[in-house]
This record gives C-alpha cells, sequence and structure tokens, in this order.
C-alpha cells in the first residue's frame, strides 16, 4: 500500500491502473490524425493533377462553395459528441432562405426578412429539441422526418419557382477580408470559437460528459435536457444562417437549396473522427475533415470526374470514415 | 385489461376509420373522389409504395432503418432499362430477375456493413443511398432510359387487365404483400425478426442468429426495391437516373410509420401497412382534385411520419404507466 | 450422509469464478438428486446466484466440473444447458414481449429450415395442454407484452416443460408474486418435483424455503458452508449459518460529536418503489441502511438526490423543507450521492480520471464559464493525494483503473463538492478488501468532520461496524431502526427478511 501521499504516485501496482500509453501513442493514434493525413497526401495527390492545387486562392474559392454545409459541420460535431444527431439542417437552411426570400419579396424590408430567417431557423431547432427531449424520440428518427417536413414546406412557400433576393445582397462569397472570401473567414472564426467553446468551457466539457454518460451526467447535476436544447438552438440558428448565406452566393432561392446537404455535413463529421456513438470528437477534426472534402471535391472537378462519382465517394467515404474511426478508438480503449 | 393485439387491431382499424373518413369528407366536396375510376388513380399510385414499404417494414421491425431504397430501386430498374436497350432480344421478363437480383445484391451490402462493422444502419444507408445514386449515374453515362427502349410489353401490365379493369402491377404489389404476411406469420424466419426486433438482447440467448436475420432482412428490403424498381419502368415507361426512386424512401417510411410499424422494433403487421400506404394514395389523389398544388406532398409526408412517431411515442407512455400501476407494493 | 442415495442428478466439483480477477465463487462441491427441491441461501453476493447461472451457462466457471447424472458435461451458453434439460427462470424472466405466449414457448427449441412453416395450430395446442397441466389460465394466443411477473414465470416454466427439463432453477422467484400467485407456484413445483424433476431454489425468505423445500444449501462470501435437510436446521442455525463470518476488526470512526439534523425526511413514498419512509441523519452520524436487495433502499436514495424524485412525503436539510426536483438542485442542497452502479451512473468510462473527478463542480474549476486547467488539475491533484488513488496518470480514461480507484474517484468527485449529506449506496461492492478498510477509514473521518452520512450497504459487517444507527427496508417499508447498542447481524437480519404476509393491503 501506498505511503505516498503528498504527490500521486506515478508507479501503479498492475491491478490498481493499466500502465499509461504512451506519449505518442496518444498524440498520433487518433481520428484526427488520420483526417490530416489524408489532407496532406490530399494536396500532394491534387498538386501533381494541376498545378491549380498550389494556387491557395483556387483552393479558397472553391471552399467558398462548401463553406455553409462546412458551417453546421461545426455545431453538428457537438451535438453528435452529445449523442444525439440531427439530419434536418440542409432542410433547414432551405425552408429559412425560402422563408426570407418570401419575406423580403412581399416588401417586408430586409432586417425583418433576414430576423424571419434566423427566427425560422431557431424554431426549427427548437421543434426537433421539443421532440427528443420532451417526446423523448430517438433524434435520428425525429429528424428524417423534420428533413422531410422542412424541406415540404419550402417547396410549399417557393413552389418550383426561384426567388430572386436583391443585387446588393449578392455575392458575399466575392466578399474579400485580407484576401479571404468571407464564407471561410466565418467559418475559420467560427471553428476557433466552437473549438474554444467545446475544448475550454464548461458547456463543452459537459457536452463530453453527457454523450459519455448521459445517466451518470444527469446524478452529477449536469442539466442534460437543457445542454441538448441549447444544442438544438444552435444547430437551427447555424442552418438558418448557412441558408442566407447560400441565398447570397446562388442569388436566388429555390426549394431544393443544399439538397443532400445533410450527408455532406455527417461525412465532415465523421471525417474527422467524431464517434457516432457519442462523447468524442473535436473541432479541429471537423475543421480539417472540412478542408479535405474541399481537396477531394475540387480534385474530381479539376481532374474532370463526373459529378456521379463524387456521390460515390462521398457515400464511400462516410462509411469508410466511421469504420476507421470506430476502430482508432477501440484501440485506444481497452 | 387490454392486450398489445387488442390496441394493434384497434389501432389498423382507426387506420381504416381514417381513410373512410378523409375519402367521405373530399368526396362531398368532389363527389367525382368516390367514384371507381377514382378508386383505380388511388390504387395506381400505390403498388410502388406498397411493395417497399413491405421490406421497410421488416427492416424497421428489426430495429434497423433503410434509407438506401430509393437509389437501390433506381440502380435495379437502370440495369433492367441498360438491357433493355443494349440487348433487346432478351426475353423481357428477365428485367424482373435481373432487378430483384441487383436490388437484393444492394441491399445485402447494407447487411453486411451493419452486421460486420456493427454500424448504426441509418449512417450506412445514409452512405450507401448516395454510393447507389451514384453508381446510377455512371452506369447510365447520365442518360435516361427512354420510353421506345422499354418493352412493351412490360409497359402494358401497368395498362392491361386481367380483371375488373384493375392493372397487373396492382395485383402484383398486392401479392407482395399476401406473401409478406405469409412469411412474416408463418414462416421461422419471418417470426425470429419479430423476435430480434421485440428484445435484440435476448435473441442470441434463445439460438436466434442475429447475424442471419439482419443480412436477410437487408436482401428482403433491397430486392424489394429492385421489384418496385422494374415496376416504375412498366409504370412511367422510362428509367431516370436522377428522377426514378428520388425520396422513395420517404414515402415508404411515412407509409410504414402510419401503419403502426413501431420504430422501437417488433411491432408492426402487414394489413397495417398496406392501409398505411392506401391512405397516403389517398391523400395524393385528393391532392390535384381539391387544387391543392403537388408541391405540399413532401410536406404532408414529413407531418405524417412526425404525428404517427408523437401517437406511438404515446401509445407506449400509456403501456408503461399501465404496467407501473400494476406493479407491487 | 448420502452414500446410499442414487446417482445425483448434477453434481457439481470444485466450481470456482473469477470476475475481473476478484473470486465471487471458490470450490463449491454439490449434488443435486432427482426429486428434489434444494434451496439455495445466502446474504446477498454470497454466490449463490453465480453459481446457479454457471449450472445454468449464463457464466462459465473459472474451474471445476459438472457432471449430469453421471456424465461429465460443458454447459457453455443456456442454448446448451437448454439441450441439456437445464432452464433457469429468472426473477424478470426474459421474453419477447411482441410474440405471443405460444410463441416465446418454442423459440429457441425449434428445429428446421428458416422456410420451414411454423406450426401455429399444433404449437397452441402444446402451449394449452401445458398451460393446463400447470393449471394456470393464460390465453396462449396473446401476446407476452403486459402479462403479469407471475405469469410470465408460469410461461418460463411451462417452458422448461416443453423441453422437458429435468432441472429447473428458480431464482427468486417469489419476489414479486402476491401470496397466492407464490401458492399456485409452490403447488406446480410440488407437482414437479413428485415428477422426478430436480429444482434450485433461491429465496431470502426463509418460511418460504421451509414450506417448499427438501434440501438447503447455504453460501457464504463465495463459498458452500453447509448442506442439510432442512428440518435438521432451526431459523437461527441458518441465519448463523448465513452470517457467521468473524466480525473483521474495522477500524471504527473516531468519536465524534453529533450535531443538529441535517436530513429529515417524513413520509417519504413514491408509487410502485416505497412509502412511508421517515428518518433523519445527524451532523457526525453514520446511519446504515440495510435490507436485502430490492427492498427500495436504492429507491429512497434515488427520491433524495432527485434522480427520481418522490410523490410524497417531505424532506427538510438543515431544518428547512425543500423540494428536489433533480440532482443539481440536490447538489445545491449540500447533498452528494454515489450510487450503486458506478458503471451506469457513476464514471464516464472513457473520459480521465481529472475530468471524471472535476465532473459535479464546474464551478471550482472555472471562472465565467471558462475552464481553468490548472486549478483542475491542482483539485484532481489534491484529491488523488487524499484518498490515495493509485493510478499511472491523471490523463488516462477512468477506465483504465481498477474498481477500488474507479470508486475512490468518484467519492473524491463528491468531496470537492463540500457535501453536508453524504448518501453512499454500497459503496464497497466489488472492491478488494484491502482497499475496503480505506474506504471505511474515509467514511468514519467524513463523519468526523461533521457530515451527515447515510450508509446503504448489504454487507452487515460493514454496518456494524461503521452505523451510529441502523435502519432496515423490506419490501419498501422501514421495518426497523436498531440503535448502535442494538443492531446485530441477527436483528438485522431478522427486519430485513419479509414476511410475506400483508402484501394485498400493500398493493
Amino acid at each position: 500500500m501506498s505511503t505516498d501521499t503528498s504527490a500521486p504516485p506515478r508507479i501503479a501496482v498492475p491491478r490498481d491502473a493499466a500502465p499509461p500509453r504512451p506519449a505518442w501513442h496518444v498524440l498520433l493514434v487518433r481520428p484526427e490524425t488520420m483526417t490530416l493525413t489524408l489532407l496532406v497526401i490530399g494536396i500532394f495527390a491534387g498538386s501533381l493533377l494541376s498545378e491549380f492545387f498550389l494556387d491557395i486562392n483556387y483552393i479558397l474559392k472553391s471552399f467558398t462553395i462548401s463553406a455553409e454545409f462546412a458551417i453546421v459541420a461545426l455545431v453538428l460535431t457537438m451535438v453528435i459528441i452529445a449523442g444525439e444527431i440531427d439530419l434536418s439542417p440542409a432542410a433547414n437552411m432551405a425552408l429559412s432562405a425560402c422563408l426570407f426570400a418570401w419575406a423580403q419579396d412581399a416588401g417586408l424590408g430586409m432586417p425583418l426578412a433576414i430576423a424571419i430567417g434566423l427566427g425560422a431557423g431557431l424554431l426549427m431547432g427548437l421543434f426537433n429539441g421539443l421532440m427528443v427531449i420532451a417526446l423523448q424520440l430517438p433524434s435520428i428518427i425525429v429528424t428524417i422526418g423534420t428533413l422531410i417536413l422542412y424541406r415540404g414546406l419550402a417547396q410549399v412557400i417557393a413552389g418550383d419557382k426561384s426567388i430572386r433576393v436583391p443585387e446588393w445582397y449578392i455575392g458575399v462569397d466575392k466578399i474579400m477580408v485580407a484576401g479571404i472570401p468571407l464564407p471561410v473567414v466565418i467559418f475559420i472564426g467560427l471553428s476557433l470559437v466552437l473549438g474554444l467553446v467545446l475544448g475550454m468551457t464548461i458547456f463543452g466539457r459537459q457536452i463530453y460528459l453527457i454523450g459519455t454518460n448521459e445517466e451518470a451526467a444527469k446524478h452529477a447535476g449536469i442539466r442534460t435536457r437543457r445542454i441538448k436544447m441549447t444544442l438544438f438552438l444552435m444547430m437551427g440558428l447555424a442552418s438558418a444562417f448557412a441558408g442566407l448565406m447560400t441565398a447570397s452566393r446562388l442569388g436566388s432561392v429555390r426549394y431544393d437549396l443544399g439538397l443532400g446537404g445533410e450527408l455532406q455535413m455527417v461525412l465532415m463529421a465523421m471525417l474527422g473522427g467524431t464517434y457516432i456513438f457519442g462523447g468524442r470528437g473535436t473541432i479541429l477534426g471537423t475543421f480539417l475533415a472540412a478542408w479535405l472534402l474541399v481537396i477531394v471535391s475540387t480534385g474530381m472537378i479539376v481532374a474532370n470526374v463526373l459529378p456521379a462519382w463524387q456521390l460515390c465517394v462521398l457515400g464511400v467515404l462516410l462509411i469508410v470514415s466511421i469504420i476507421a474511426t470506430n476502430f482508432i478508438y477501440s484501440r485506444t480503449q481497452r | 385489461m387490454t392486450t398489445l393485439a387488442q390496441i394493434m387491431r384497434r389501432r389498423e382499424a382507426g387506420i381504416a376509420l381514417m381513410i373512410i373518413l378523409f375519402c367521405l369528407a373530399v368526396g362531398a366536396y368532389k363527389p367525382q373522389f368516390l367514384t371507381l375510376d377514382s378508386l383505380r388513380i388511388i390504387l395506381l399510385l400505390t403498388p410502388l409504395i406498397m411493395i417497399g414499404a413491405m421490406g421497410q417494414m421488416l427492416v424497421i421491425v428489426a430495429r434497423h432503418v433503410d434509407l438506401s431504397m430509393g437509389s437501390m430501386m433506381a440502380l435495379a430498374a437502370m440495369a433492367s432499362g441498360m438491357m433493355f436497350r443494349y440487348a433487346p432480344e432478351v426475353w423481357w421478363p428477365l428485367g424482373f430477375l435481373l432487378s430483384i437480383g441487383v436490388g437484393m445484391a444492394l441491399g445485402l451490402i447494407n447487411g453486411l456493413l451493419v452486421t460486420a462493422f456493427r454500424l448504426p444502419a441509418i449512417i450506412v444507408t445514409l452512405g450507401t443511398l448516395n454510393l447507389y445514386r451514384g453508381l446510377t449515374f455512371i452506369m447510365s453515362d447520365a442518360k435516361q432510359i427512354d420510353r421506345q427502349y422499354v418493352p412493351s410489353a412490360l409497359k402494358a401490365m401497368s395498362q392491361t387487365s386481367p380483371i375488373l379493369g384493375i392493372p397487373w402491377i396492382i395485383f402484383m404489389s398486392f401479392g407482395v404483400a399476401l406473401l409478406t404476411c405469409w412469411f412474416v406469420m408463418h414462416t421461422r424466419i419471418g417470426r425470429q425478426i419479430y423476435a430480434l426486433g421485440s428484445n435484440p438482447v435476448a435473441a442470441p440467448l434463445r439460438g436466434i442468429d442475429v447475424t442471419r436475420v439482419t443480412l436477410i432482412v437487408f436482401a428482403i428490403s433491397g430486392a424489394l426495391s429492385g421489384l418496385a424498381g422494374i415496376m416504375y419502368a412498366s409504370r412511367w415507361g422510362f428509367v431516370n437516373p436522377s428522377n426514378t426512386g428520388n425520396g422513395f424512401e420517404f414515402q415508404v417510411i411515412a407509409a410504414v410509420v402510419i401503419g403502426g410499424v413501431s420504430i422501437n422494433g417488433g411491432v408492426g403487421t402487414v394489413l397495417g401497412t398496406v392501409l398505411g400506404v392506401i391512405l397516403l394514395g389517398c391523400v395524393a389523389a385528393a391532392l390535384p382534385l381539391l387544387g391543392i398544388p403537388g408541391t405540399t406532398q413532401n410536406a404532408i409526408y414529413g407531418s405524417v411520419i412526425l404525428v404517427a412517431l408523437m401517437i406511438d411515442r404515446l401509445v407506449r407512455l400509456q403501456g408503461q404507466k399501465r404496467a407501473l400501476t400494476g406493479a407491487r407494493v | 450422509m448420502m452414500a446410499d442415495q442414487p446417482t445425483p442428478m448434477l453434481s457439481a466439483r470444485g466450481i470456482s469464478k473469477q470476475f475481473a480477477g476478484v473470486e465471487v465463487l471458490s470450490d463449491v462441491d454439490l449434488d443435486l438428486m432427482p426429486g428434489e427441491i434444494h434451496a439455495l441461501l445466502g446474504e446477498n453476493g454470497a454466490g449463490k446466484s453465480t453459481f446457479a447461472k454457471i449450472i445454468a451457462g449464463v457464466h462459465r466457471p473459472t474451474r471445476g466440473t459438472l457432471a449430469l447424472n453421471g456424465a461429465a458435461v460443458e454447459v457453455t451458453n443456456p442454448i446448451v444447458a437448454q439441450r441439456l434439460g437445464i432452464t433457469l427462470i429468472h426473477q424478470e424472466p426474459i421474453s419477447f414481449p411482441d410474440l405471443t405466449v405460444a410463441e416465446n414457448l418454442v423459440l429457441g427449441r425449434q428445429d428446421g429450415a428458416p422456410l420451414s412453416r411454423v406450426p401455429w395450430g399444433r404449437m397452441e395446442q402444446d402451449a394449452r395442454r401445458l398451460m393446463h397441466l400447470l393449471g394456470v389460465e393464460i390465453d396462449v394466443t396473446r401476446t407476452m407484452r403486459g402479462l403479469s411477473i407471475a405469469d410470465q414465470q408460469m410461461v418460463e416454466i411451462a417452458r422448461a416443460l416443453a423441453s422437458d427439463s429435468r432441472l429447473i432453477i428458480m431464482d427468486e422467484p417469489t419476489a414479486p408474486l402476491t401470496p397466492k400467485e407464490v401458492a399456485t407456484l409452490f403447488t406446480i413445483a410440488r407437482r414437479l418435483r413428485d415428477e422426478g424433476r430436480t429444482i434450485i431454489f433461491i429465496s431470502h425468505r426463509l418460511e418460504e424455503v421451509r414450506a417448499l423445500c427438501d434440501r438447503v444449501t447455504i453460501f457464504r462470501d463465495g463459498a458452500k458452508v453447509a448442506t442439510d435437510t432442512i428440518a435438521n436446521l432451526t431459523d437461527a442455525d441458518i441465519i448463523r449459518l448465513m452470517i457467521g463470518r468473524p466480525l473483521k476488526e474495522y477500524m471504527h470512526k473516531v468519536g465524534t460529536v453529533i450535531g443538529d439534523v441535517a436530513l429529515k425526511v417524513d413520509g417519504l413514498g413514491r408509487a410502485g418503489l416505497f412509502r412511508d419512509i421517515s428518518f433523519t441523519v445527524r451532523k457526525g452520524e453514520i446511519v446504515g441502511l440495510g435490507g436485502l436487495v430490492g427492498a427500495g433502499r436504492t429507491d429512497v436514495a434515488r427520491a433524495l438526490f432527485g434522480v427520481a424524485p418522490a410523490d410524497t412525503g417531505r424532506i427538510e436539510v438543515n431544518g428547512r423543507e425543500v423540494r428536489i426536483a433533480d440532482p443539481t438542485e440536490a447538489i445545491a442542497l449540500g447533498l452528494a450521492f454515489v450510487p450503486e452502479d458506478r458503471a451506469q451512473a457513476g464514471i464516464f468510462r472513457s473520459l480521465s480520471v481529472e475530468h471524471n473527478i472535476s465532473a459535479a463542480v464546474p464551478g471550482r474549476i472555472a471562472s465565467r464559464g471558462i475552464i481553468r486547467r490548472a486549478l483542475e488539475k491542482a483539485l484532481a491533484v489534491q484529491s488523488v493525494a487524499k484518498l490515495s488513488i493509485r493510478l499511472a496518470t491523471l490523463r488516462q480514461p477512468i477506465g483504465e483503473l481498477s474498481g477500488g480507484n474507479q470508486q475512490k474517484a468518484i467519492l473524491a468527485r463528491w468531496l470537492l463538492t463540500d457535501p453536508q449529506v453524504l448518501i453512499l449506496d454500497e459503496p464497497t461492492r466489488g472492491i478488494d478488501i484491502g482497499v475496503k478498510a480505506e474506504f471505511y477509514d474515509m467514511i468514519g473521518q467524513l463523519a468526523a468532520d461533521g457530515r451527515a452520512i447515510l450508509l446503504i450497504s448489504s454487507e452487515l459487517p460493514e454496518l456494524l461496524a461503521l452505523c451510529d444507527r441502523v435502519l432496515v427496508m423490506a419490501e419498501g417499508r422501514l421495518t426497523a431502526e436498531l440503535p448502535r447498542g442494538v443492531a446485530t447481524q441477527e436483528t438485522i437480519m431478522q427486519a430485513a427478511v419479509p414476511r410475506s404476509a400483508p402484501r394485498e393491503a400493500a398493493a
């Protein structure tokens, strides 16, 4: 028995605790390493394919197309870490954007229209949250239902037409901040903020605790319902924001805005090493994964790969990334 | 005390009642809705969903979900379409075999991914939803299989009728429903699907081969999607890599959950699912008649799924409450 | 003693079982005769259930052999056990709630191709015949869901008969039953015995054992201590054999000053779990809460802590009436709760020890919501030193620690909240003897610091060594309050063993 009471004993009897993993193992055997490695390989392979890849401006320009999904994927990462999922954000983007475009088309004025769009996004998040938290339905099924519903409502509002937005509102992706397109700046900024929130605040810590063991989290006095609701609301707001950004980039709004985007968002989170069953993952991983996806899709465009192949690649990547992530986590957890 | 069987029976009666009330309400406003002709329209809207719903029902009863149905349907239909186009001399009924076979293979891939890597079916099928759709584009070179390539005998199945002016494909869809009914009620493997969904922890303790049952369920879901694919070619006379089967899984899931199949597994009947499909068909047929644009359809599917989920939850809560008050002390 | 007996139905030799290195069963030899009802008795954790589960193939023994009718057998899993004619009936029977009763009876026994027909007619006929044989009225075509526990047990028994089991193990079957249902069960059990089957009956209720069983085997601390004909033993003998281990010399708490009432509970109740619970715990006092598993002790603790709040009754903390709707409020009031099921409600398995320790004190490791790493680390280092938690590094996942050290980390988590009332639910379960002693020291020290402690434990020596008073619960009610001088293993056991008398009055 240890008589050392001044400091934690460093060496443990085998029965008391497993020996620590070596530092390199802790640092390197993690999904983010995989993402980073793939990113480097991607850039390298891409630069062999075309000199475009060494042009940072080209990459940044390509990123503006994915930036909206990437922004939502950051919040989605936190939702998945908390042990839930949201498949409705792309539909939320479409409905928020349609409501926004419809409102300003009806002459309500831009500030009000934006407020309506963002407010609608929040409401959609609230509805998801209520179904999951108050009715205790599984989020995965609820958000499939709301995915159809929100997209359907967008279709009801916009019909098959596209609603144009005012000329001056168009082109958020053309605004440059220090030579970087605004959507990319927003994405990087939000990554930093959410990365700090998740990594350094009590809110972030409690997200991990809930995702790891919700019952234990409740016993430790953590208000799990409140935190989950906050996440669903954040999700709604981020989606609406992304919807409005997409409207600006495209210059018009149709009900099929962001169609199929949930795949890309889930993919970014999974590829970044977020654990599908909750409790693990980082914003850094999703951040890297977003760039990786852009490199991959840009590479395919440069290489003249059919868009259809991109669908295949995304689908396969999703499945492979979960298998790989699960494998890595099973190796680090004894 | 009411048993669950009774609740389920009531549930099916409830759906039937909803169908009748809905039809009467629409009929009161537009009398032509209550004619035989409109019955034919309703029935013609349903066969594909009916077939898909049988597969999805089995998957959900086993506590999984299959989001890739629409893409499997497209890929399977495209396979037959390509055969019709490039090998028109082949006997056309082989298209059925080809589509069903392709669908089954795709479904097996889903099942293998779910069982071998212990992945959640919803994420796997979200991935294969896109993968299979992409493959459809690649295989077809993004070109539609036009009317002239689809054998007229195949197209005729949606028009000609053996009896009462009801086309072949409707009989086929009901045939599939009956077959499914027999499968789940009267075969060992069918009952094992319900056992697995009812208590997945206990299933292996009672000697149920969970991997095999899961594979079979996904394979059937794929095969039925394939069958729905070839029937799509019959019904519409073309196969389009982008439109065929797009959003099919959502219609199917809507029909299944309205039909009282519980997302918690173990519960669901063929009759309920068939009624769910018919209710959806009635709604779809009534919309144009009432002057409601077709664009509302998805919103209706979405709300219907959510309402069905809430009902399912409430039924369960009631059951729990009853169990608690019946407990000791 | 049994030299002139026929070949045993089942004979176990040297059965031992270790879980995670802890020996829970050691060298059990037992012969079961055909046509006998054999009781297994013992305190919670004495090893009787583990032994039963080994026979039924739920667990594999670490050492030892089983022989069935003289032939050695390997019971590798429950399906093999079923084939060998051994059926275990769980207290809460395993069933497929959405399938019919008749299907539940045959599931797993059917052979044949996957597509072969389910013979509904014959199946239901057989099921009806079995139900008739048992003399119970259950509609075999209805689903299992909604069937009472008693009826579900009958279905399990029918299952055993359907596969012609020769050995039927009933694990505390009577706990959830009404007296009438118990009577039916006993009639059936006797009939099965008369047919030459062997029944293992696990129960806490002595009078039931006396009424039903022929022979009894008593377990204590993972070993068999006695096997005898029931008639040869008095109740006092049995209780003594069950608890008769020498009282270990635990270090008892230093003399503490007992202060004001810290926690007062009055008429607490929650439908279906417990009722009419009233007691007080004073500052510096350790109050034990004894009783058998399932007596409702944990439910009371969960209600106090707001995990599953009570529907009736009052709670006072430090003389002020409070309402506790969730654990957050309980913590704010100075309560802390170390739950019984560590893996399920205690630890965050894949997270670091450090994060586990700081989980309940967000306010102490963060200012304005931002975690201060240095502060968190310092707190964790202090806790590790104070409770001598043995680990490799603070950053390793808590799942890599031994059970005792995990438990210390959870205790450390709660000590950081500086609780005035500490509820400990089986704090030393699954912990090595050496570490246990450390826990006892700690608990004594915590009381000496003026904290009120409610200690739930199934280990009588633990209660006796540590507690100033011992409350005893049975079947959802308080049955005794024993001051230090009066509490003995016998008095606690007397109060804890359900009298299975007026159950309907409580229902």
